[in-house]
């Protein structure tokens, strides 16, 4: 059984990993597609954190920096698909604004794994909770932000 | 400092079955602020309300957090309960706690953490929120319906009813939709055409109701209450005020071989035409693409034989601008394209028809008169092969993965009509499932069984071969008798699944209005507001939602009807008071907000400040207009100098929620 395997009861005393995640959803797609895998019962893990935003253009890059400088370790962006914004072009800003985002911190040295934007609709439960199971995976697998960290706020 | 109250639903043992609830409420109460933390079975219920009430009045908070179901289930329910006690309304925050978390959690230590956390974080923001009042906007005392079939005519009478004008826009020429080609009804096998068309009749009588055929929708801007509609009526080339729709010209039209789109292509008819006989509006239209006086300007037969003078050859497509205050879509559905399905030779043969196309074949304004002819050589049909979920159910990528409802019930009134009508024909049923949840419904496939003597197969058809006699050979398998089947055929019907229409994709765009992965628009809540939109004041009617057969489509309208007619009966309508404001200190007139918005609810003012020594200093600001801005926030992370922000969601708010994750 994998929960016996030696991985697990290994020698090491320090706990596992588990990776900080911020999502930001936005009200209209993503956070009603939590709240579909919610209700379908569809699992991903607990380290993942949606805080709602009305429209995913809300986000300002600077939220980001800051989730990373108080110790995050990956952060997700979730709005609807690409034509479908509530708001009709406020994912479209998001698009722009992120590449060049995430192309600035590629540019710090920053894993590109670490960040993510993400198209769900409100009927993509299903997706919702594929997606958030993969980031968590992915961040794991990078381990702890160490490059972005803040130690002065952390405690 | 601020008191907080903080209150955990144990939602029976929805949340308290994964989440520890006390343990929640402790770590809370213990938070610098926390006034009151308490849990209790049923926040939502009258007495969980109550002892919200009771906290606000007697420990005087100043706000409230709510660990509960998700915001979009109670926000409002909980919001009314904190004004209720006077404390205002944006001074409560939900901390989502079972549909993100108790419900996808098995751990209840995780659970448990998570849902602290959760909770800390609307700590955070609540104490950051500011009170708020909404604002109020006019409505608009007009409907508008989009797509005239059946759904969108119930749609627009109940309205009209109510005392309501009600625009219907169709871009057929003719309202009538899917319902004006069957042929009868199931289950009680009543003519479509007699329960439609008084319908039809009384949509163009009633004079609350204005009825644009042959038109668009081109643009759609503002909100509900106030949507500014640009409709686009495409050119007819006949002046609809003049046409009597005597129909002399569709008979002296020299063009004569135009496929008859309203016959599905059975037959042919002329390049002005008048789709059907009970067609509302009754107006001539000519197919421009067929018209050789439009094309190369020879003709001219139908302006000389019309008595009106109703032709126009120079028409052009005209705008017209209208304001509402609800919109409602009823776009509907149409048979998938089957160019994918060569195994069962549509296309190759013509005997191989469509159950859409067979309903053509079987009324008696069709192209054979009513007669069951085969289209191919105008012989009668001694076996008739229905083969069902042709596209539906379907995981292979070709078709549609869902169920398209309504086909097991029209394959069993076709059968059943066929047997009545020629005895000597022999009808076979290829199923997957027979699936008949509905009043009657399953009665009426066991008569088609029992009384008429269908053959049912459980089994699919995999391949079916045009013989050079002109029969078709269907191979198949039957699962219960473990056997392959070999049958001669005259006549092959595919019950193709049904999609939505392809008009309603761009119009979810204009509306903004979401779609699932089909295209099929998405409702509000898929239990408890199935008839509207997520979008404010955009509601749907029939089979733009998911595939419906005709009772339930007109139920679904008549809801729809309500809800618009509860939007209309509204003098004023509360806005969103989560809108941007600008900090005119901080602004420096840049412009960058005015750029992005989408709704043009920016401004500039020129504002006169208090300058250094006794100077005055003009400088030019930005203003949002709060009764247009939409709450988005693309202004405020445009916003160099931080001016920008929004109400409900600030920047302060937003980080706080972060600081407090991270934690």
């Amino acid at each position: 059984m994998p929960m016996n395997s030696p991985e697990k009861n290994g020698v090491g005393k320090e706990e596992a990993f588990r990776p900080k995640i911020v999502a930001f959803c936005c009200n209209w797609c993503s956070y009603a597609g939590a709240d579909l895998a919610g209700t379908s019962r569809l699992s991903y893990p607990a380290e993942v954190k949606i805080i709602r935003v009305p429209c995913s253009c809300r986000v300002n890059p600077t939220f980001i920096l800051r989730a990373f400088g108080r110790g995050a370790d990956g952060v997700i962006l979730c709005g609807c698909h690409p034509g479908d914004c509530h708001y009709t072009t406020g994912n479209y800003y998001t698009r722009r604004r992120m590449t060049l985002l995430f192309s600035m911190l590629d540019y710090l040295g920053i894993e590109r794994e670490r960040t993510r934007v993400e198209w769900v609709s409100a009927a993509e439960g299903a997706k919702f909770a594929e997606t958030m199971r993969d980031f968590v995976a992915t961040v794991t697998a990078l381990g702890k932000n160490r490059r972005l960290e803040d130690l002065r706020c952390r405690n | 400092m601020q008191k907080i109250g903080v209150f955990v639903c144990h939602c029976g043992t929805n949340i308290a079955g994964t989440v520890d609830v006390a343990a929640v409420a402790e770590a809370l109460g213990k938070l610098p602020g926390v006034a009151v933390a308490a849990d209790y079975p049923y926040m939502c219920s009258e007495s969980g309300q109550k002892m919200i009430r009771d906290a606000i009045r007697e420990k005087e908070l100043g706000g409230v957090v709510i660990c509960s179901c998700s915001p979009r289930m109670h926000e409002a329910t909980f919001r009314k309960a904190a004004a209720a006690e006077g404390l205002n309304p944006y001074l409560v925050e939900i901390a989502n706690i079972r549909e993100q978390d108790s419900w996808i959690h098995r751990d209840r230590a995780e659970a448990t953490e998570k849902a602290i956390v959760l909770g800390k974080a609307a700590i955070e923001k609540v104490k950051r929120n500011a009170p708020l009042t909404a604002g109020e906007s006019p409505v608009v005392k007009r409907a508008l319906v989009i797509g005239g079939g059946i759904a969108g005519i119930q749609t627009a009478l109940d309205i009209a009813e109510a005392g309501f004008p009600v625009d219907i826009v169709e871009k057929e020429p003719t309202i009538g939709g899917k319902m004006a080609q069957l042929d009868k009804t199931f289950p009680t096998l009543d003519c479509a055409a007699c329960i439609l068309t008084p319908k039809m009749v009384e949509c163009a009588q009633n004079e609350k109701i204005r009825i644009f055929s042959y038109s668009e929708v081109s643009k759609v801007s503002g909100f509900v209450g106030n949507f500014r509609v640009t409709i686009r009526r495409k050119a007819r080339y006949v002046d609809e005020t003049k046409c009597t729709g005597c129909g002399e010209c569709t008979e002296k039209c020299p063009q004569k071989k135009v496929p008859n789109s309203f016959n599905l292509g059975l037959d042919n008819r002329r390049a002005i035409y008048i789709p059907f006989a009970q067609a509302v509006p009754k107006v001539a239209t000519i197919d421009a693409d067929w018209c050789n006086m439009l094309k190369n300007g020879k003709c001219g037969v139908c302006a000389k034989v019309c008595g009106a003078g109703a032709i126009d050859y120079k028409q052009k497509d005209t705008f017209i601008e209208e304001e509402y205050g609800a919109i409602v879509a009823a776009t509907g559905f149409r048979p998938i394209s089957l160019s994918r399905y060569e195994e069962y030779a549509y296309g190759l043969s013509r005997d191989v028809v469509t159950s859409l196309e067979l309903e053509r074949l079987m009324n008696a304004a069709g192209p054979t008169g009513g007669t069951l002819l085969r289209p191919s050589d105008g012989k009668h049909p001694h076996t008739v092969v229905f083969v069902q979920c042709v596209g539906s159910r379907c995981e292979d990528g070709k078709g549609k993965s869902y169920c398209s409802k309504i086909c097991c019930m029209y394959t069993a009134k076709h059968a059943m009509l066929i047997r009545e009508k020629y005895p000597d024909t022999e009808v076979y049923v290829f199923t997957i499932d027979v699936r008949t949840p509905g009043k009657n419904f399953d009665e009426f496939y066991r008569r088609a069984v029992e009384e008429y003597g269908v053959h049912y197969i459980k089994g699919m058809v995999g391949k079916v071969l045009p013989e050079p006699d002109g029969s078709l050979t269907v191979r198949a398998s039957d699962l219960i008798a473990n056997e392959q089947l070999k049958l001669s055929a005259d006549l092959v019907v595919l019950a193709a699944a049904v999609e939505p229409d392809p008009s309603a994709r761009p119009l979810a765009t204009l509306l903004t209005a979401s779609m699932d992965t089909n295209d099929f628009f998405t409702e509000a809540h898929p239990k408890l507001r199935p008839v509207e939109s997520p979008t404010a004041g955009v509601f749907l009617s029939g089979a733009c939602q998911g595939p419906k057969d005709i009772p339930e489509t007109v139920a679904q309208a008549g809801a729809a009807a309500a809800k618009v007619i509860g939007l209309l009966a509204k003098d004023k309508l509360v806005g969103n008071p989560c809108v941007a404001h600008s900090d005119e200190m901080l602004c420096n007139g840049c412009s960058s907000c005015e750029k992005v918005c989408p709704y043009g609810a920016i401004h500039y003012e020129e504002k006169e400040f208090r300058g250094p020594n006794r100077t005055v200093l003009k400088r030019r600001v930005a203003a949002v207009n709060a009764a247009v801005c939409q709450g988005c926030g693309a202004c405020t992370v445009a916003c160099p100098s931080g001016a920008m922000d929004l109400h409900g969601f600030s920047n302060s708010q937003i980080m706080a929620e972060v600081d407090a994750i991270c934690r």
